[in-house]
């Protein structure tokens, strides 16, 4: 670890009063882990903060370069691992819109069901762990239920609880279950009574209000000036969501708003994030109603798409296929994209360069996450210590996505 | 993306802005390395450019190339939903000489992009004001995601603890060589390595890379 | 569990004294009452979360009480990925942990660098810390960790340090499964 230098004279006098150096290490309950905050404080108050990432940098852009394009997905979802198909989905539109594909319309409903239902667990695991941290730990076990229950719906379709590797260029990896629709209605009820009876014992709280409220402000001009995107951004009053300000899939068919806070602090940011939380019910519903029942999930492209298992046993045709598709990877063709989604924290955007091969030669993730926690000196230099914790929270820091 | 930035940008800079192409809808402009500054804050002075968000700084290594690096810029406008892709070559065969102006003083966002880059390809912005490593440790030497650093080649912090000390007598050998799991491995520089590998300009046409040989 | 003979020296002081009914007991009583230090870094975290939560509840095993400082816990999770630049901290974090203690590699990134075969992680903590169980999975799924805690908990009352990993548990349904397929075949 870095040595803290004091740069003192020799002979010159340690006066009484002189700054402490905290260091609110890598391994901290309220660091989300991985984040290393140097700070040098005069009692509780924080002259300067040292923010240090990187502790879980595990290489993403370096490991894509080294499979095919669809061994990125793995990867892809281990970047936001609370909305692992926000990511997934993100990558597959990057590589599609290189490709010139486009993805039939179930497909796009399928994606959106998925993202929401992801973007509802992330929301719930940030408000939730904010509140933990600042000791109601009741409120956070409350909506880690509400989230089984999105892991649920999320299990029965992909497979897997968390890191799904759903995604894949062209489509998904399985067309819909016929439950689907009827598991997504059930939940929803379910998280939204949850999600109101956390909000009950948090929203009127003296105590919780004033450990948030006027803490951690930024201004708009800031916040966009330092790149941040997101719920974080829409808490300032800048009311920009790339599902609204440039709908991909099918967000402009659907009904929600988008919330905006008004003062840029703490409060407004988890507020922001539990009213997304319903929008993201209402989109849920919404999309439940119009997924169609059957017709294609995935592209009709040999170039892109794994053939059906019986014709690879049965057909020399998909045999090839099938093997020129995994061996030697989906050629994407020559050239560079910058595909954005909204992603949990913001703009989830991917800057692709293709050679034309089966393998990525640049896969480049704009982490949201990235800039905001960028900004998070800004933030707390002036404030006391124990300011550090609500407004890190709210600032939704995920290690995988930030240090990729 | 935005057409009007680019026309903006050629009024402006004139013969430094070297290609600009609208290639699949993204706007993007390639700028000479000394005019780097100069176009970043037309993009955010300009009444009608307003490009307030800072989006991504990121660079790209071609070692083929020569110059080198290809630093590559976006930025969003807000109020003009709008976007562009600025960028820029720097640096030589070696990968040194990749100098260029830093934009922190046009978005501040830009500060920890800029120390990203330079960790992860070297790339040296004059005049940031914190210039040093952000995702590697200090002590790591080199700079991971150019094309000629191993990827697995690992410079420990904490050595490894002996097979003696952890009480294993079991040989841990991979049973198909170092790059286990990973049959297409790609080497950029075999070739018939796609549009940026020795041949060229091959584009779609790949042989098929074959068993990946013990390297 | 245990099968020792009748008696067992417990290391300490000059005068050792032996006892099987005490170190049963003490066994007994570590086990049942774990202060973990969850080293929580990455995708394996939310997984931790949920093992802690209403639905899996790891307090019904004890080992509910998350100590946030080594000095007051004894078995060290750790859940996600270690990056070279984390594996000094979590030494250090290790190293100030009181004997007796144990370690649990929570998901396949601790148990061996997972899919992270690159210049940034460390290929599982084993080459920095010993440790006592692997679970391995990414992430695991919470019954799989309780696998885990399960053997650390039999670790703990048979005072046998040997490392061992948590196998994946064959699906009882299988054969009727291969049943059905195969009267399938037969009727058409």
């Amino acid at each position: 670890m870095e040595p803290i230098d004091l740069d003192l004279e020799e002979g010159e006098l340690e006066l009484p009063s002189e700054p402490m150096h905290l260091n609110m290490g890598p391994s901290h309950p309220a660091m989300h882990g991985t984040v290393r905050c140097v700070l040098e404080l005069s009692g509780e108050t924080i002259l300067k903060a040292d923010v240090q990432i990187g502790y879980l940098h595990r290489g993403f852009e370096k490991m894509c370069e080294r499979g095919t394009w669809t061994q990125v997905f793995p990867y892809a979802d281990r970047l936001n691992y609370v909305s692992p198909m926000l990511n997934n989905v993100g990558f597959a539109m990057a590589v599609e819109k290189m490709a010139g594909l486009e993805v039939p319309e179930r497909c796009q409903w399928y994606r959106m069901i998925l993202g929401e239902l992801a973007r509802i667990s992330d929301h719930l695991t940030c408000t939730g762990a904010m509140a933990m941290e600042l000791g109601a730990i009741t409120p956070f076990l409350w909506w880690v239920k509400a989230r089984e229950l999105v892991w649920d719906v999320l299990e029965e379709e992909t497979g897997a609880r968390l890191t799904h590797s759903f995604g894949r260029i062209g489509g998904m990896a399985k067309p819909p279950t016929s439950q689907l629709k009827e598991l997504v209605r059930n939940a929803v009820p379910t998280i939204l009574h949850l999600l109101e009876e956390g909000e009950k014992l948090l929203l009127k709280n003296r105590i919780f209000i004033d450990r948030l409220e006027n803490v951690g402000i930024i201004s708009g001009a800031d916040a966009k000036a330092l790149g941040w995107t997101g719920p974080c951004l829409r808490a300032t009053g800048v009311a920009y969501d790339v599902r609204k300000a440039h709908p991909y899939l099918k967000y402009d068919e659907v009904d929600f708003e988008v919330p905006v806070g008004g003062r840029g602090d703490t409060m407004d940011r988890f507020l922001v994030r539990l009213a997304e939380i319903r929008q993201s019910c209402r989109i849920l519903l919404q999309c439940a109603d119009r997924l169609p029942d059957d017709g294609p999930v995935n592209v009709d492209d040999p170039r892109f798409v794994l053939p059906d298992k019986m014709d690879v046993y049965t057909t020399i045709e998909a045999t090839i296929q099938h093997f020129k598709l995994v061996m030697e990877g989906a050629k994407v063709p020559a050239g560079e994209c910058y595909s954005y989604t909204e992603g949990g924290n913001g703009e989830l955007g991917f800057y692709l360069v293709s050679d034309g091969s089966g393998t990525p030669w640049r896969v480049r993730i704009r982490p949201p996450c990235f800039p905001i926690v960028a900004g998070l000196e800004q933030l707390i230099t002036g404030r006391m210590l124990s300011d550090i914790v609500p407004t890190f929270g709210s600032l939704n820091m995920i290690g995988g996505e930030c240090d990729h | 993306m935005s057409k009007l930035a680019l026309e903006k940008l050629q009024a402006k800079l004139g013969p430094k802005v070297l290609e600009t192409h609208s290639h699949l809808g993204d706007d993007t402009a390639l700028v000479s390395a000394d005019a780097w500054h100069e176009a970043a804050k037309l993009l955010r002075d300009d009444p009608a450019l307003d490009f307030d968000l800072f989006v991504d700084l990121c660079a790209v290594d071609y070692p083929k190339r020569e110059p080198r690096f290809e630093v590559v810029l976006h930025v969003y406008s807000t109020t003009k939903h709008h976007r562009i892709r600025l960028k820029t070559r720097v640096g030589d065969e070696e990968g040194e000489g990749a100098e260029l102006d830093t934009i922190t003083n046009v978005w501040v966002g830009s500060n920890w992009f800029e120390r990203e880059t330079f960790d992860m390809m070297g790339i040296i912005f004059k005049g940031h004001p914190d210039l040093r490593r952000i995702l590697m440790y200090p002590e790591f030497e080199g700079y991971p995601l150019r094309k000629d650093y191993p990827a697995q080649k690992t410079q420990p912090l904490v050595p490894y603890r002996t097979e003696e000390e952890a009480g294993l007598g079991l040989e841990k050998v991979a049973p198909f060589g170092g790059d286990e799991g990973m049959p297409f491995g790609r080497k950029w520089f075999e070739k018939g390595a796609g549009a940026f590998g020795e041949l060229g300009d091959v584009r779609g046409t790949q042989e098929a890379t074959g068993p990946r040989k013990d390297g | 569990m245990a099968t020792q003979t009748s008696t067992k020296v417990i290391g300490g002081g000059d005068q050792g004294f032996a006892t099987t009914r005490l170190d049963a007991l003490l066994g007994w009583a570590r086990k049942y009452s774990l202060f973990n230090y969850p080293f929580v870094t990455a995708c394996c975290g939310m997984e931790f979360m949920a093992v802690s939560s209403p639905r899996y509840d790891f307090a019904r095993f004890g080992a509910e009480a998350p100590r946030f400082s080594p000095r007051q816990s004894d078995l060290l999770w750790v859940v996600g990925t270690i990056s070279q630049r984390q594996a000094p901290i979590l030494k250090r974090i290790y190293e100030q942990m009181m004997e007796p203690r144990w370690v649990m590699a929570f998901g396949t990134c601790a148990s061996c660098g997972g899919f992270y075969d690159n210049y940034t992680t460390v290929p599982g903590i084993d080459k920095i810390i010993p440790c006592d169980v692997y679970v391995p999975g990414c992430p695991p799924r919470p019954e799989a960790v309780f696998d885990g805690l399960l053997l650390i908990q039999d670790k703990i009352a048979s005072g046998v340090r040997k490392p061992s990993v948590v196998k994946p548990r064959m699906d009882p349904a299988t054969d009727l499964v291969q049943l059905n397929t195969k009267k399938k075949e037969k009727e058409s």
